[in-house]
């Protein structure tokens, strides 16, 4: 392979002006956004009656999508952590673009939880009065803790990025140029700083793998620790964490496919990035399948009075079609196409990336409604329109809102700073140089 | 025997009267009423009343100086959190008197201000199986002795009392709805928008014992009517049941009452087979039902939109 020069790799790789397509985005962000914050003051005033949730379908969208967002934001952990401590260094132009995945997604996860609270408020209430009991505590805490985890594992390996940023004054403007400083104008890549760098990057993915199995098990136990069919589920805790494993990979190769295409980047994301992170998609939708395995067909086997509404509802009745789209797109389908080698070439992967993130979302959303659906005494003595569950426009709109937020910061975090990491990049490219000398 | 029993209640309640026109003289003013001046401005009628002392003794007070006390003084908040020393309240819900009336309902929702189809007394057309027969099941929350609400309640907003009751303080509840996933009964409700009351009932600061007046975006349901309780009588529910369906009492005192007849609960439990809902989850419920068989009513579901589903 042909060696790119230092100065090269740090001119592909400075941050870029958006282009015009990347303005139309940005805009179309921006008015997504807008009409989301615009739902959420209509709710602010009215009350969540501009839901469609009711006494018995008391959860969600929003509560499918916060356990979307904490699933996707796993993957920061995956690439970052998991793939940095077993010493695999072709995922280094990925782990930055997993990480800021990681911190917009759990941005959002504690925007949207406020957003599904009847007194948002009272969220004070949580630090005065909360009890250590209750799994939505324990969620606060982890939830917290992963994204300062997250967003420190996002800052440390930038520090030798902003110093080289701090260089370009002419070409990121003066404004860019004071943040950069204001960051990161302290290191000054002396042996001790790079030493205590690399210990803290080490000590931050150790710590960040039982944190990250932390937050999305607690909030598997927000549904697990009670009784309804479909939840009370001894599965549920590696069920949600191979199924979050696998949603933020398939949000990665998305990532890279679109980043690799707006800012030319295929030196940097090659083709076998591609084929190695299909392997991986691969293997963790094959996991997930089988936690879903066990999830359905095990309860379906006995067909215990509880569940047989639940389960039928899901294999055959109101939800069926939901449930096999969101099988079918979330895993088998991907599955088929990365199996082989002609699958994981950039454009099959990104497509089938996205199979995984849109049949994620709509999984998510049936692992909250119809259980609530189902209630253990039937629905009665509630007007009609308790019996039923479709999200309001409001729903809607605060939802996409919310997904269009996340995107936000991630297309922001990729104007302002490097999406591929620049000094990793130049060092792996050196000692490859070594190696072959 | 029934006279007896009307006397003896009298008998209580003018007591408790006479204890709280006490308690409220001497701790809300200064002037003693029981001091000579204070005498001065009543005066005595000769007429005496027999009352019942604080310590259970039985006194002799001069009828002038009786005064009625419209309602009971407003309790704190925490002692609302704290309940009703010495007591264990239960419930007994004999379904072989139900026929669907639903004054319980109605009672319970004019109490509470209960709006927009909403009910915290639901009243369940039951049948078990496809050849077993069809009933029906009114339920209140079932105020379990191991609430499952009150575990993964972040904030304490629900909380169990010593006397056995599950309250909910609409003031601190943050709108998580976690204890309505939690609930195994689906004995909650929540208040989706703004609710519609009269203005001197949404002034009123809000309590945990009477549950008024429930606020926008926090959750609500059935509370015993412990306020009910303070004041010696029976839940809405109950008062309000024409057929006797509902029993409310103490475990400890052994005694449920449905107004006209009282039972001693053990008893009542054991004779006629009572149990409770779902005692295969261990929630252990304050709310015993006894079994529907020989039925004051036959079985007439006369609403269409509902069919009878099993339990």
């Amino acid at each position: 392979m042909e060696s790119i020069a230092k100065q090269k790799i740090i001119e592909d790789l400075l941050p870029q002006k958006f282009g015009k397509a990347g303005k139309i985005w940005v805009g179309a962000l921006l008015v997504v956004c807008a009409i989301g914050f615009f739902a959420y003051c209509r709710q602010l005033s009215k009350g969540l009656v501009v839901t469609s949730m009711r006494d018995y379908a008391s959860w969600g969208i929003y509560i499918s999508n916060f356990v979307f967002f904490v699933a996707i934001s796993l993957v920061g952990s995956l690439i970052t952590a998991v793939l940095r401590l077993s010493d695999v260094h072709w995922s280094t132009p990925l782990t930055r673009i997993a990480e800021i995945i990681a911190v917009s997604a759990i941005t959002f996860a504690s925007i949207i939880i406020i957003v599904d609270m009847g007194r948002p408020d009272r969220f004070y209430n949580l630090f005065i009065h909360g009890r250590l009991q209750s799994p939505i505590v324990w969620d606060v805490i982890v939830i917290t803790t992963y994204f300062f985890v997250s967003l420190l594992l996002l800052y440390f390996p930038m520090l030798p990025d902003l110093a080289i940023l701090m260089k370009f004054k002419e070409k990121t403007g003066a404004g860019l140029n004071k943040m950069y400083s204001f960051l990161g104008s302290f290191w000054k890549n002396t042996p001790e700083q790079i030493h205590i760098s690399e210990k803290a990057i080490n000590l931050l993915s150790i710590t960040i793998i039982p944190v990250a199995f932390a937050i999305h098990t607690v909030t598997s136990w927000l549904f697990a620790t009670t009784y309804r069919p479909g939840w009370d589920s001894t599965n549920f805790g590696a069920y949600f964490i191979s199924g979050a494993f696998l949603v933020g990979a398939g949000g990665v190769v998305v990532a890279m496919f679109v980043f690799r295409k707006a800012y030319h980047l295929e030196k940097y994301i090659t083709d076998s990035h591609f084929d190695k992170m299909g392997k991986v998609l691969v293997l963790l939708a094959l996991l997930y399948l089988y936690f879903n395995v066990n999830e359905f067909l095990v309860p379906a086997f006995k067909m215990k009075k509880p569940e047989e509404e639940h389960l039928l509802g899901l294999f055959t009745g109101e939800f069926a079609p939901v449930f096999w789209f969101a099988i079918t797109t979330a895993m088998i389908i991907p599955i088929l196409i990365l199996l082989f080698k002609k699958g994981r070439k950039p454009l099959p992967a990104f497509v089938a990336g996205c199979l995984v993130v849109i049949g994620s979302w709509f999984k998510r959303y049936l692992i909250v409604t119809p259980t609530l659906l189902h209630p253990f005494l039937p629905m009665q003595d509630v007007p009609a329109s308790y019996r039923h569950y479709f999200p309001s426009w409001e729903e809607w709109a605060i939802a996409i809102g919310s997904l269009a937020g996340a995107l936000l910061i991630i297309t922001i975090f990729a104007r302002i700073f490097p999406i591929i990491p620049i000094q990793e990049t130049i060092t792996e490219t050196e000692q490859h140089e070594h190696e072959k000398a | 025997m029934k006279t007896n029993d009307s006397s003896r209640r009298e008998f209580i309640a003018a007591g408790l009267l006479a204890g709280l026109t006490v308690a409220g003289c001497t701790s809300s003013s200064e002037s003693n009423p029981f001091d000579s001046l204070a005498d001065n401005q009543v005066k005595p009628s000769g007429e005496m009343v027999k009352l019942l002392g604080v310590n259970g003794e039985v006194i002799e007070v001069d009828k002038a100086f009786l005064k009625p006390v419209p309602d009971l003084p407003p309790i704190s908040n925490e002692m609302a959190r704290r309940g009703i020393a010495g007591k264990k309240f239960v419930m007994v819900i004999d379904l072989s008197r139900c026929k669907s009336v639903k004054a319980c309902q109605t009672a319970c929702n004019h109490a509470h201000q209960i709006h927009g189809g909403q009910n915290w007394i639901k009243v369940y057309p039951l049948q078990e199986a496809e050849h077993t027969a069809p009933y029906w099941q009114p339920t209140t929350c079932m105020h379990c002795d191991e609430p499952p609400c009150v575990k993964v309640c972040p904030v304490d907003a629900t909380f169990k009392r010593q006397d056995g009751i599950v309250l909910i303080d609409s003031d601190r509840c943050i709108g998580c709805r976690f204890c309505m996933a939690a609930c195994p009964y689906s004995t909650r409700v929540f208040n989706w928008e703004e609710i519609d009351l009269p203005k001197e009932v949404a002034e009123k600061p809000y309590s945990c014992e009477t549950s008024v007046p429930q606020k926008k975006g926090t959750v609500g349901k059935c509370d015993f009517c412990p306020d009910m309780a303070r004041k010696g009588e029976l839940p809405h529910c109950v008062s309000a049941c024409p057929n006797g369906v509902f029993m409310f009492g103490d475990m400890l005192e052994d005694t449920v009452t449905n107004g006209a007849e009282t039972f001693r609960f053990s008893d009542l439990v054991k004779d006629k087979a009572g149990y409770r809902l779902m005692e295969d989850l261990g929630t252990k419920p304050s709310v015993y039902y006894l079994p529907p068989v020989n039925r004051n009513f036959p079985f007439e579901n006369k609403e269409p939109q509902t069919e009878t589903k099993k339990s």
